[in-house]
């Protein structure tokens, strides 16, 4: 049994890899200096209104121009877009891809589990991301603990090394999480084992309080320190407090260096991670999901904070029973600033199909619709400066689509960021086309169907 | 202990806000009012018509009465006394038809209490989904209002995971809702993700599953249940012979093996495909399949045995990478061209309104438009035997009509008016109650 067991992992590997090269073809060249032409197409700009009939001239991976009949310096590649739709790249303000590990669930509180340390530059989840016009997304840590960690904001450079691909300008974000997942309702406790701590929802908001009440501590220490050590004469017996990574990373939020992305459903512990937020003078960036915020929309909208929610993904626990297809569009009506997320390796792919969603069920516009996925989310990463619309100046972040974005007929043809073109849906097919022998030797090497 | 309680609390609530719901709500989603009196008629004007079999008609009439339609055209009377709704500037379509669901099986998928369509173990042709659907389901009423009429609920899970019914999506109580009790017997082969899973050693417990070893065993079963059947029969017409004692499995596959059900035969991969239809045709029984996601690779041989697809949810990432990122896009329009008649399905309760958008994500990849619209009104009508009466506006045929303000594969798409079998039905839904609930 063990001899015939060995052939296999490597048959696997044979396979994975054949499929690999098959599904997704050779990786793009390094740098063609991010100069392209865009030519012909409908731009939906997003800030600055429709152009029926343009062209986008971007050089160095910036927008130098948005105009009728552009020209571009010799060598650089015109796309033709005539009949399609140019759309700023989407952004998806919540997701979990592209990285090696999401939850350090075994503790409830682990604010230095920084997603952004393990970025994995080669999860196929970022070609589905391009395959829907996605250039940009949020990589969260995940919801298991009341105080997760840091997150990062990934641009889709499928190809490039996991550096290349992180946005620097983005507002550092700390994630927090509410409700059934990090009271472990779900789960279910091994024989002889304690249920974690906090199991419910008032355990959820102590642990956040008290983590809060010790990075203040925390740093009071600190300034009590350097305002010795700064003294004229220091006592020879000053010693620094400990560094605490944990509590370092909260001081920040606490200093405003850092926002909070809070993952919540239910209005009680939304409003109350928002009284914890005035009480300890933090920013809440955004609450994640959020089913219930259309019975708060107002106090939500009056404390500035953003909502990154689904369009309908709902029903799937108690606390997602009162989610409603109405509550983006509500919500933005009501003034909050709300982006339409993904939080899915699948649904990221048709985030314009989610976005449209909310024309029908919140009664929103073609404009106000698009904004949840492009200019929305950029201003809750902080990247709006950069991306986010079509605008001269603008980093060159490009979606180039088959029909109307809001259209459910529409397919993403192309994806650009910064100027280079990172998905081809043509050259694509072709190279399928190319390695189909190739994949059907690896499909007899497998053995598999 | 507190675990205990935490869970009889949550389902305590559950149950006391689900109970509560329609005495807080403004308006209940019961089913529609019948149709007034026999006499009265209902005539829609000015529509544009997409009967879906026939030409459109750019500006028509459509007249019910009794619950049926009794005309449709341009030309067609108004008679006298009808009750005249105006569809100007809408569009009028047959009512959609979900190919698979778990609509009434599945409310909140994460919790237990609520989730009845999975039953243990692997072989359970004896249980049947209409037994347990539930008939006030919170999805039922927003797929409703998003212009769906029927649906197939199917249970799932093992090998034979019971006995799918094809509801409308309005009535009293569910089996006033039955359009067909037994629709199906619904087979499960592996999808290619676990099978895939377990082959590269990535996860862990039983071996992979092997579709054509599967197929052996359910021979193997039929096989049996066909033997029990004569031993059954011929001892009912002869005293001295024994009896065989009851087996509810071999009554249960009986129908399917008289052919007075078909099977639905969820089947993933290209071998798992062609060994399935050697299946379907060695066994002699009636079989649509179900999923398909490589169904392209063997679209010709489909199209050859004559065996329809229900296709799965293209919300889904292509099982097999090297197939392409789009696989499960383009899948539906190569088996169409390839002369297969396909039919979409929801596979899902919470998102069983999305119906549509699936059939324009296949046109979005090359399946033909007016093929797609086929696709979740007629297509599955004719695999489901209830064409007679569903799956079009046609005169005679069930007055389930749909009033858009667009394309109804679209989502931007506002669905105005639904009638089932005549009936104008209640738009509000829970997304509807909860918004009016809270609004402030």
């Amino acid at each position: 049994m063990k001899n015939l067991a060995l052939p296999l992992p490597r048959a696997a590997a044979i396979l994975a890899l054949a499929g690999f090269v098959v599904a997704f073809g050779p990786r793009p060249a390094a740098a063609d200096g991010g100069d392209i032409l865009i030519r012909n197409g409908t731009i939906l700009t997003v800030t600055k209104g429709v152009i029926a009939r343009g062209d986008i001239l971007v050089l160095g991976g910036v927008i130098k121009a948005i105009g009728p009949d552009l020209a571009a310096p010799p060598g650089v590649r015109a796309v033709d877009a005539a009949g399609r739709f140019v759309v700023p790249g989407l952004i998806d303000s919540h997701t979990h891809i592209a990285v090696a590990g999401t939850n350090e669930g075994s503790e409830a509180i682990t604010p230095e589990a920084d997603v952004g340390a393990v970025v994995n530059a080669d999860d196929a989840s970022i070609l589905t991301a391009l395959s829907g016009g996605v250039t940009m997304v949020h990589t969260m840590h995940g919801s298991a603990n009341p105080i997760g960690g840091p997150n990062v904001v990934l641009k889709m450079k499928w190809g490039r090394p996991s550096e290349e691909l992180v946005v620097a300008e983005a507002l550092p974000t700390l994630k927090f999480a509410l409700g059934e997942n990090v009271k472990q309702a779900n789960r279910t406790v091994a024989a002889g084992r304690e249920r974690r701590y906090p199991a419910t929802r008032m355990g959820a908001n102590a642990v956040i309080r008290r983590e809060l009440e010790k990075a203040r501590n925390y740093m009071a220490r600190w300034d009590r320190y350097k305002k010795a050590a700064a003294a004229k004469n220091p006592p020879r017996t000053l010693v620094p407090p400990k560094k605490d990574l944990r509590l370092e990373v909260l001081a920040e939020m606490l200093r405003g260096e850092r926002v909070a992305r809070c993952h919540s459903y239910q209005a009680t512990e939304t409003l109350e991670f928002m009284g914890l937020a005035r009480e300890f003078g933090f920013k809440i960036q955004c609450f994640e999901h959020c089913w219930e915020g259309y019975k708060i929309a107002g106090e939500i909208a009056a404390a500035g904070i953003g909502i990154s929610g689904f369009a309908d993904n709902w029903a799937y626990k108690m606390e997602a029973a009162e989610g409603i297809a109405e509550m983006a569009g509500y919500c933005a009506r009501k003034g909050v600033l709300v982006s339409i997320n993904s939080d899915s390796g699948e649904r990221i792919r048709r985030l314009f199909n989610d976005a449209a969603k909310t024309m029908k069920y919140g009664g929103l516009s073609e404009d106000e619709a698009l904004r949840l996925v492009t200019i929305n989310p950029a201003i809750q990463l902080g990247v709006d400066r950069i991306v986010g619309s079509l605008e001269v100046g603008k980093q060159c972040d490009v979606a180039i689509f088959s029909g109307h974005p809001l259209s459910a007929y529409a397919r993403c043809d192309m994806t650009i960021i910064e100027g280079r073109v990172y998905f081809d849906r043509e050259a694509l097919a072709r190279e399928r086309e190319a390695a189909a022998p190739a994949a059907a030797a690896a499909r007899e090497v497998g053995g598999l169907q | 202990m507190i675990r205990r309680t935490v869970i009889a609390a949550a389902i305590a609530v559950f149950v006391i806000a689900v109970a509560a719901g329609p005495l807080l709500a403004a308006r209940e989603p019961g089913p529609a009012p019948a149709q007034a009196a026999p006499d009265k008629v209902l005539a829609i004007v000015n529509a544009r018509i997409v009967p879906v079999v026939g030409p459109e008609i750019s500006k028509g009439t459509i007249v019910v009465r009794n619950g049926r339609i009794e005309a449709v055209g341009a030309e067609a009377a108004v008679p006298a006394g009808a009750e005249v709704v105006d569809a100007a500037g809408l569009r009028a379509y047959p009512g959609m038809i979900d190919g698979c669901s778990s609509l009434g099986l599945v409310e909140i998928s994460g919790v237990a209490a609520t989730v009845d369509n999975q039953e243990t173990g692997r072989i359970n042709p004896q249980v049947r989904a209409i037994e347990a659907v539930r008939y006030d389901s919170m999805h039922i009423p927003i797929a409703r209002s998003n212009g769906i009429t029927a649906a197939v609920a199917a249970p799932s899970g093992g090998l034979i995971a019971g006995v799918s019914c094809l509801l409308r999506l309005d009535g009293w109580t569910h089996r006033q809702m039955v359009v067909e009790p037994a629709a199906a017997m619904q087979i499960e082969l592996p999808g290619l993700r676990a099978a895939r899973g377990a082959f590269a050693g990535r996860r862990s417990g039983p071996p992979p599953a092997d579709g054509p070893a599967l197929l052996k065993e359910l021979r193997r079963i039929f096989g049996e249940a066909r033997a029990y059947e004569k031993r059954r029969d011929a001892a009912a017409g002869n005293g001295l012979l024994a009896l065989p004692e009851f087996n509810e499995t071999f009554e249960a596959i009986l129908p399917l093996l008289k052919g007075r059900m078909p099977a639905m035969i969820a089947v993933h991969g290209e071998r798992d495909i062609r060994a399935a239809i050697a299946f379907v045709r060695d066994e002699n029984i009636k079989a649509v399949f179900y999923g398909a996601e490589q169904g392209f690779k063997a679209a010709g041989e489909i199209a050859k045995a004559g065996i329809p697809v229900i296709l799965g949810s293209l919300y889904d990432l292509p099982p097999v990478w090297e197939d392409g990122y789009d696989a499960l896009y383009r899948n539906p329009g190569i088996l169409a061209a390839a002369g297969v008649k396909i039919a979409f399905s929801s596979s899902s309760a919470s998102l069983a309104k999305d119906l549509p958008y699936h059939a324009a994500k296949a046109a979005a990849f090359g399946l033909d438009r007016a093929e797609a619209l086929r696709a979740v009104t007629i297509n599955p009508a004719e695999i489901l035997g209830i064409a007679a009466t569903m799956g079009s506006l046609e005169k005679g045929k069930a007055a389930n009509i749909v009033l858009a303000d667009d394309d109804i594969l679209e989502m931007r798409t506002n669905i105005r008016k639904v009638y089932i079998d005549g009936r104008e039905v209640d738009h509000s839904n829970r997304y509807t109650e909860l918004l009016d609930k809270f609004r402030r």
